[in-house]
């Protein structure tokens, strides 16, 4: 059982400060969308109003085709799972579990068999009589999402719940919420500022800037056909280059820059003689010895990083711009030396220019 | 002491542990052990002291098993000191909840300066002041036949009463700022999660924020209890004709009869007794005492 949400031009102000500006987005029933943004960008907010601590200043949220306004949380078909989790530290992990149901007036043997079949679902099936003092990170947090689903709510609200794991559990945790999600086809609303949490996990993304959504789409069209400046600087790392569109060509353009004349894919709303950015992958970035015929640079390596299964060239060209390079590592890449004089060339197909401010977070800094 | 001496210097470190060890050996332990020793000594004209009579017994503590009046003023003392600290319970928690949870941050110093004002006029002048708004032709009265509340004036100072409403008054803070501080402690987010998972706000409060608070509760309880059972001063204004407490029969024999041994007496089983009754209720309330300390 699982409700779409529908975020009908939502705005919340809270004094003068505007934290969520006109965001309108519908998420499916059985959906996992993730909202994709840095801290104060208004996500959290978003999920609060969801979840009903707040009511938007204007616009609806609808859940399940059915306004939520004056609806506290604890009417409303979802459940939050809080960034510190926020598990009863006083109540034995299945009395945890089972709070939902005791609430709603379920007989005592009834909870402790849902709660000893929630913790099958989540791999815990030791643990209900544990204090929840003695469970580790991963642990509490199964505990956590069993917590939640033991309501079987229709939407399950996610507040960066993974932030306070170590990486490898982190990586292990995003695939097991997925699978939960899977097999219980409830609508999961994931806030995370971590871009690899969600591209990896969600059906769709919404990408978030300063209270307003920037794009909303599946995770790859984020990365590969980001709408504005924000989205590609914030997800995944970029050349940078400013400068003005010169021509038009198809759907490639001329644009020109202090580095050189590129062709690159135009984004949307970018026109001829517009002052605009053009962003390019490390990853799309080929290493020449020798100059190609269009787009190609000539630099200088400063700096090479051998990650393990990709290298990292870092270079100046004439300019003097910084510029990034990744070359997967096949075992058989001649690695370059810092001072090397190399080109890097990329086809126009794999650029794009985009309007809009970047993301504070670029390799730039 | 090396971190004292280190931060103060020899000679303000010696100030302050004479200071402190004066006021803990000569104003408290010393005059504690002068009452103990002489609660176990008979009371005799000063002619007999030091002769074959003055020996150590359990006379005076034995007096009191063997009145059972006193013994009923104990028990009631004790039954009322509970009532008048359950009664602060009832007063201070949603104070308490309201101050640490839902008001603005920026209002709580001022409640908190309007709860302190009262403190800074004497506890005798403010149980007078009880003792005038109680009385039957009082402030009380006179407004709430003013508003048509009561039809004949109440006579408020009578039973345990007048005893009640200002051992209340005057210990409530006590129980407001521990269970404050518990209620404080509590992430905001653990009440957020239980109405989230659906509980009304009563279950919330039950299942949620007062066990966390009972440590705090646990402490407010002991301080207003023991002040409570120990208090002469609102007894003696607020108190009538057919209340009297335990305190008092202590006053009576110290300074009525001029028999201090017996009152010695009166105040260590005063004393002791009130201890046990309330490790029995922490012990019935599974609350230890370094949850108290906390």
């Amino acid at each position: 059982m699982s409700a779409g949400v529908d975020l009908d031009s939502v705005s919340m102000d809270f004094g003068t400060f505007r934290a969520v500006d006109n965001v309108a987005v519908n998420i499916q029933p059985g959906e996992f969308f993730s909202f994709l943004g840095p801290s104060g960008c208004g996500k959290t907010t978003i999920l609060r109003m969801i979840s009903g601590f707040i009511d938007p200043t204007k616009g609806a949220v609808r859940i399940g085709g059915r306004d939520m306004k004056g609806q506290r949380p604890n009417q409303r078909p979802t459940a939050l799972i809080f960034q510190n989790l926020a598990l009863f530290p006083l109540m034995p992990v299945w009395e945890n579990i089972a709070f939902g149901l005791e609430v709603r007036g379920v007989d005592k043997q009834k909870r402790r068999a849902r709660a000893e079949e929630l913790l099958h679902l989540v791999d815990l099936p030791d643990a209900a009589d544990k204090a929840v003092a003695q469970l580790s990170g991963g642990q509490k947090q199964r505990v956590a999402i069993a917590r939640a689903l033991a309501v079987e709510p229709q939407v399950m609200l996610l507040d960066e719940p993974l932030s306070a794991l170590d990486l490898k559990l982190r990586q292990h945790m995003r695939a097991e919420l997925r699978a939960i999600q899977k097999r219980t086809g409830v609508t999961f609303i994931y806030i995370t500022h971590d871009q690899g949490e969600a591209l990896a996990m969600s059906d769709r993304v919404g990408v978030m800037s300063q209270g307003k959504l920037q794009q909303v789409a599946n995770p790859r069209d984020i990365y590969n056909n980001p709408a504005n400046g924000f989205v590609a600087s914030f997800v995944g790392e970029n050349n940078i280059f400013t400068g003005d569109v010169d021509g038009t060509e198809g759907n490639l353009a001329r644009f020109a820059t202090a580095s050189g004349t590129f062709t690159a894919r135009l984004g949307p709303a970018v026109t001829q003689g517009m002052k605009a950015r053009l962003f390019l992958r490390p990853e799309h970035v080929r290493l020449a010895p020798a100059a190609a015929g269009a787009n190609s640079i000539p630099v200088e390596v400063t700096d090479v990083a051998f990650e393990g299964n990709f290298i990292s060239i870092h270079a100046r060209d004439a300019g003097g711009q910084v510029l990034v390079a990744e070359a997967r590592n096949d075992g058989a890449t001649a690695v370059p030396a810092p001072g090397d004089r190399l080109h890097f060339i990329f086809d126009g197909q794999n650029a794009v220019i985009l309007t809009g401010d970047t993301a504070a977070r670029n390799i730039d800094e | 002491m090396k971190d004292l001496l280190n931060r103060y210097g020899l000679l303000l470190t010696t100030v302050f542990a004479v200071l402190t060890g004066f006021w803990i050996l000569v104003l408290v332990v010393l005059p504690n052990i002068y009452l103990f020793e002489h609660s176990f000594k008979p009371y005799l004209p000063v002619a007999e002291l030091g002769g074959p009579k003055d020996v150590y017994s359990l006379d005076n503590y034995l007096t009191f098993f063997r009145s059972p009046i006193h013994i009923s003023v104990f028990f009631w003392t004790v039954i009322y000191s509970a009532v008048v600290t359950f009664i602060c319970f009832l007063i201070a928690y949603p104070l308490a909840y309201y101050l640490s949870k839902v008001s603005a941050r920026a209002l709580v110093p001022t409640i908190f300066l309007l709860l302190f004002v009262p403190l800074w006029v004497s506890e005798v002048l403010r149980s007078f002041a009880w003792f005038i708004i109680l009385a039957l032709k009082g402030p009380l009265n006179a407004s709430l036949l003013g508003l048509g509340i009561i039809e004949d004036p109440v006579r408020w100072i009578t039973g345990f009463r007048g005893v009640i409403i200002g051992l209340v008054y005057t210990y409530v803070l006590f129980m407001l700022f521990p269970l404050y501080n518990a209620i404080q402690s509590l992430d905001t987010n653990q009440i957020e999660a239980a109405e989230d998972l659906g509980a009304p706000w009563w279950r919330t409060h039950w299942r949620v924020i007062l066990p966390h608070a009972k440590p705090g509760i646990a402490s407010g309880s002991v301080m207003v209890f023991m002040l409570s059972a120990g208090s002469i001063l609102v007894p003696t204004l607020l108190a009538s004709t057919n209340s009297r407490w335990f305190t008092e029969i202590i006053q009576q024999w110290m300074f009525e009869s001029q028999d201090w041994n017996t009152g010695s007496a009166y105040a260590f089983l005063l004393l002791i007794l009130c201890t046990v009754f309330v490790s029995v209720v922490m012990r019935v309330f599974h609350v230890k005492l370094s949850d108290i300390a906390k």
